[in-house]
């Protein structure tokens, strides 16, 4: 029996200003011992291929050039040497600004290629800040060190925050605050101006506009205003300013930051954490300056800054090799169907669940109908909690209700899919196989995922030898 | 010997006693010498389970630097740290708690499982050569075997030339059974049959050791052997329920041969998901013939 299984994992980030994208190795390991049930777990994560940082092509201010993003992504297949069927799971994540619907749709019709190997996914401010804090190291620090850690993770458009707490996640949120916010040509003539970036410039006196020349002061004093905002903004001061540059769609960031330790990825968390050695104008945007800016700010002197493992790549790596989760290693499925991809979830709350577990079926039945009504995917997800140790009378019925309603309400040919948090998939699952009719139905049950209503899931091919299913959750915010 | 029923009347009237009649039995009036931690037995409040979750997640530790740092450890651990001291030996609350604990473990090994889970399962009793529970725990030997009456009742009872027999036994902890088996045997049970399989009668073994299973193997001719059995408790938990399952037992066999899901409890691993793997186990072991370590992993 093999007890380790390996899969390629690609990460491809496409933010408001650089576009990047990552090969990982992934290890799935059964690390319990002889006498023990099974229990495998995501053993290694190596990133094995970087490609340079490009910019992100743009038709517009806001429109991606699908083109160009295609080129660019088929030439560091090529590069890394890998092709699409290479790659078994994934994420393409579309970030800061560029996070729209038309772009994402942009994406997937050229990436369409490769997305028929790997995810295509975006991951909307809340997702993104989560990401870019694992690919830091800034989660990690929070489990070896265990402490509090906030990343910052500082692109073009935005500003993420997240506060991990010994690596559990436990605030998170968005600000209009970046690097490319001011941008300026070569002669030295600003040629854009951010609206966020605007109402800051004027909470300080300064109206800052297209055509007008690039003053070093001026724009210094912008982004020691924007330092200025995220300190505030982390140490919870309520300013009408912070809630007019909040992203939409993000969370509200309202942790007790006192005593938590800074961590800066994202573009210009390079020129924070080490004075840029180039011309302040040399990207053409005040990215430097507001790195400048933040190294001088209260943010450092309030906070105990600790490095960050990877700046400006946090997010693609991130991407790369964080998305990817695992099931429970005792669950349940009668053929292999998989990968499956973007199966809507619908998640019964627990008042929900207990009428399940009682054998009523109505409220289900009713809740079923009606995403079936909202939702254009023929497929469905159901997700619960579960319990901690249930009886075995609890889980009849509970397998009862399920087979008899989703069996009534899904189409004849559409898989019965389950979703749980505590261990129990392979029970259920056990029992659902047996009420449906012989074969006419696949039937997946799988457990320690935790899933939201509207989140997506993919489900990748069985790993170290059938016992457990590659997960990745997705959440689809577009701004 | 007083039986158990015996004592619990007499504490029960002592009980009732000191609630009618505070003073009764106290020294001078008016100075209570009930310490006030114990307090009045009728009052949930006041009588803290020491062996709760709860009562255990608590730091006794004085003066404590990073307080939350201290209780996320103690989260994470069954040992117990964080208890501190009082001159050279531990306080009364951690020496209370261990003996509580200690006592739980106790009842665990020395209590029989319930006739009424028993006939809830429709299981009957089957003893090993062990006369009682001291023979059991001083005579290892004698709880692997069994007396001709006992064999003769298995005969009787129970279909011979299966493919699986499951039975379960109290082992060091009927605790465990208690806990589990209502949960575990009939996952195990409906997944074997479901599956086409021929199940033996399962029944229940009291006083007996692992390698009881070999008899009961040999004696039923089962292809297929699995005991549902308490493991010896600890300080942690005394609910810790092991399947061993062996292909084609027989008596002085190497125990090399038997596979062992172990660690199921409402900690370790839930019964009826345990009870599910068992399943699967039991259909691989069928498949390749082997079990223990000649099942390759």
């Amino acid at each position: 029996m093999a007890d380790e299984s390996t899969i390629l994992s690609v990460g491809i980030d496409i933010g408001t200003s650089t576009t990047q994208v990552v090969f990982g190795r992934l290890t799935f390991k059964n690390s319990a011992g002889y006498f023990s049930v099974p229990h495998v777990a995501i053993s290694d994560k190596k990133v094995i291929y970087k490609s340079d940082i490009y910019r992100t092509p743009l038709i517009d201010r806001i429109r991606i050039d699908g083109e160009k993003i295609r080129h660019i992504v088929a030439a560091e297949f090529d590069k890394a040497g890998f092709t699409p069927e290479d790659t078994q799971t994934g994420a393409v994540i579309i970030t800061g600004e560029s996070a729209r619907k038309e772009n994402s749709e942009i994406v997937l019709q050229n990436l369409s290629d490769f997305a028929g190997e790997f995810v295509v996914s975006t991951a909307g401010p809340d997702l993104e800040a989560i990401i870019a804090g694992k690919g830091s190291g800034a989660r990690q620090y929070s489990i070896e060190h265990q402490c509090r850690v906030i990343n910052l993770d500082i692109g073009g458009g935005t500003t993420n925050a997240v506060c991990f707490d010994c690596g559990e996640v436990i605030g998170k949120g968005c600000l209009d605050i970046g690097g490319h916010l001011i941008q300026f040509d070569s002669n030295g003539t600003v040629t854009y101006v951010s609206d966020s970036a605007d109402k800051i410039g004027a909470s300080e006196g300064i109206f800052l506009k297209a055509g007008d020349p690039a003053d070093y002061t001026l724009i210094y004093r912008i982004a020691s205003q924007m330092a200025g905002l995220l300190h505030e903004w982390i140490g919870q001061k309520e300013s009408r300013l912070i809630q007019t540059i909040t992203t939409p769609g993000s969370s509200e960031f309202n942790i007790k930051s006192s005593g938590c330790r800074l961590c800066f990825s994202g573009g210009v968390a390079d020129g924070i954490y080490h004075p840029s050695k180039k011309n302040w104008m040399s990207y053409g945007d005040m990215g430097i300056l507001l790195g400048e800016a933040i190294r001088e700010s209260r943010l450092f002197s309030d906070y105990q800054v600790i490095e960050a493992k990877e700046t400006i790549r946090a997010t693609v790596v991130g991407a790369g090799s964080y998305t990817t989760s695992v099931s429970g290693s005792t669950i349940s499925y009668n053929r292999d169907v998989f990968p499956l991809k973007n199966i809507p979830v619908l998640k019964l709350d627990e008042e929900e669940q207990e009428l399940c577990f009682k054998g009523e079926g109505e409220k289900l039945k009713e809740k079923l109908q009606w995403m079936q009504e909202q939702s254009d995917s023929n497929q469905l997800i159901l997700a619960m909690k579960g319990k901690n140790n249930p009886s075995y009378a609890q889980i009849l019925n509970l397998a009862r209700c399920l087979t008899e309603v989703l069996d009534e309400v899904l189409d004849k040919h559409q898989p019965m899919i389950i979703v749980l948090e505590h261990d129990m998939a392979k029970a259920l699952g056990q029992m659902m196989q047996r009420m449906v009719p012989e074969q006419s139905r696949d039937i997946i049950c799988i457990d320690s995922i935790q899933v939201d209503q509207n989140d997506f899931v993919d489900m990748g091919k069985p790993l170290v030898d059938g016992l457990v299913i590659p997960v990745v959750v997705k959440t689809l915010i577009f701004g | 010997m007083l039986s158990q029923s015996q004592i619990e009347a007499i504490a029960q009237a002592v009980l009732q006693e000191l609630k009618q009649n505070p003073s009764s039995g106290q020294g001078t009036a008016g100075t209570s010498m009930v310490p006030d931690e114990i307090g009045d037995p009728s009052e949930k409040e006041s009588m803290l389970d020491l062996t709760s979750p709860e009562a255990k997640a608590t730091p006794l530790l004085d003066h404590v630097e990073d307080r939350e740092g201290l209780e996320r450890m103690m989260g994470r651990t069954t040992a117990r740290i964080g208890v501190g001291n009082c001159g050279p030996r531990l306080k009364t609350k951690t020496m209370l708690t261990l003996r509580a604990d200690h006592a739980a473990a106790r009842d665990a090994v020395f209590m029989d499982v319930s006739p009424a889970l028993l006939d809830s399962l429709g299981l009957f009793t089957v003893d090993t050569a062990c006369a009682d529970k001291n023979q059991f725990l001083t005579r290892p030997d004698l709880g692997r075997i069994f007396p001709e009456e006992s064999l003769d009742m298995i005969r009787s009872r129970c279909e011979k030339n299966v493919d699986v027999q499951i039975y379960a036994s109290d082992g060091l902890s009927s605790t465990a059974v208690e806990a589990n088996l209502a949960n575990i045997l009939p996952v195990i049970m409906d997944g074997l049959k479901a599956g086409g399989l021929k199940v033996g009668t399962p029944f229940f073994v009291r006083n007996g050791r692992v390698a009881a299973m070999d008899q009961i193997s040999e004696t039923l001719n089962a292809t297929v052997t699995c005991v549902l059995l308490g493991e010896r408790p600890g300080l942690a938990t005394a609910e810790s329920m092991s399947a061993y399952i062996a292909y084609k037992a027989t008596m002085g066999m190497p125990e090399a041969r038997r596979t062992v899901v172990s660690n199921i409890h409402s900690k370790g691993i839930p019964a009826v998901e345990a009870g599910a793997y068992i399943v699967d186990v039991i259909g691989k072991i069928l498949e390749a013939k082997a079990s223990g370590v000649e099942l390759k992993k």
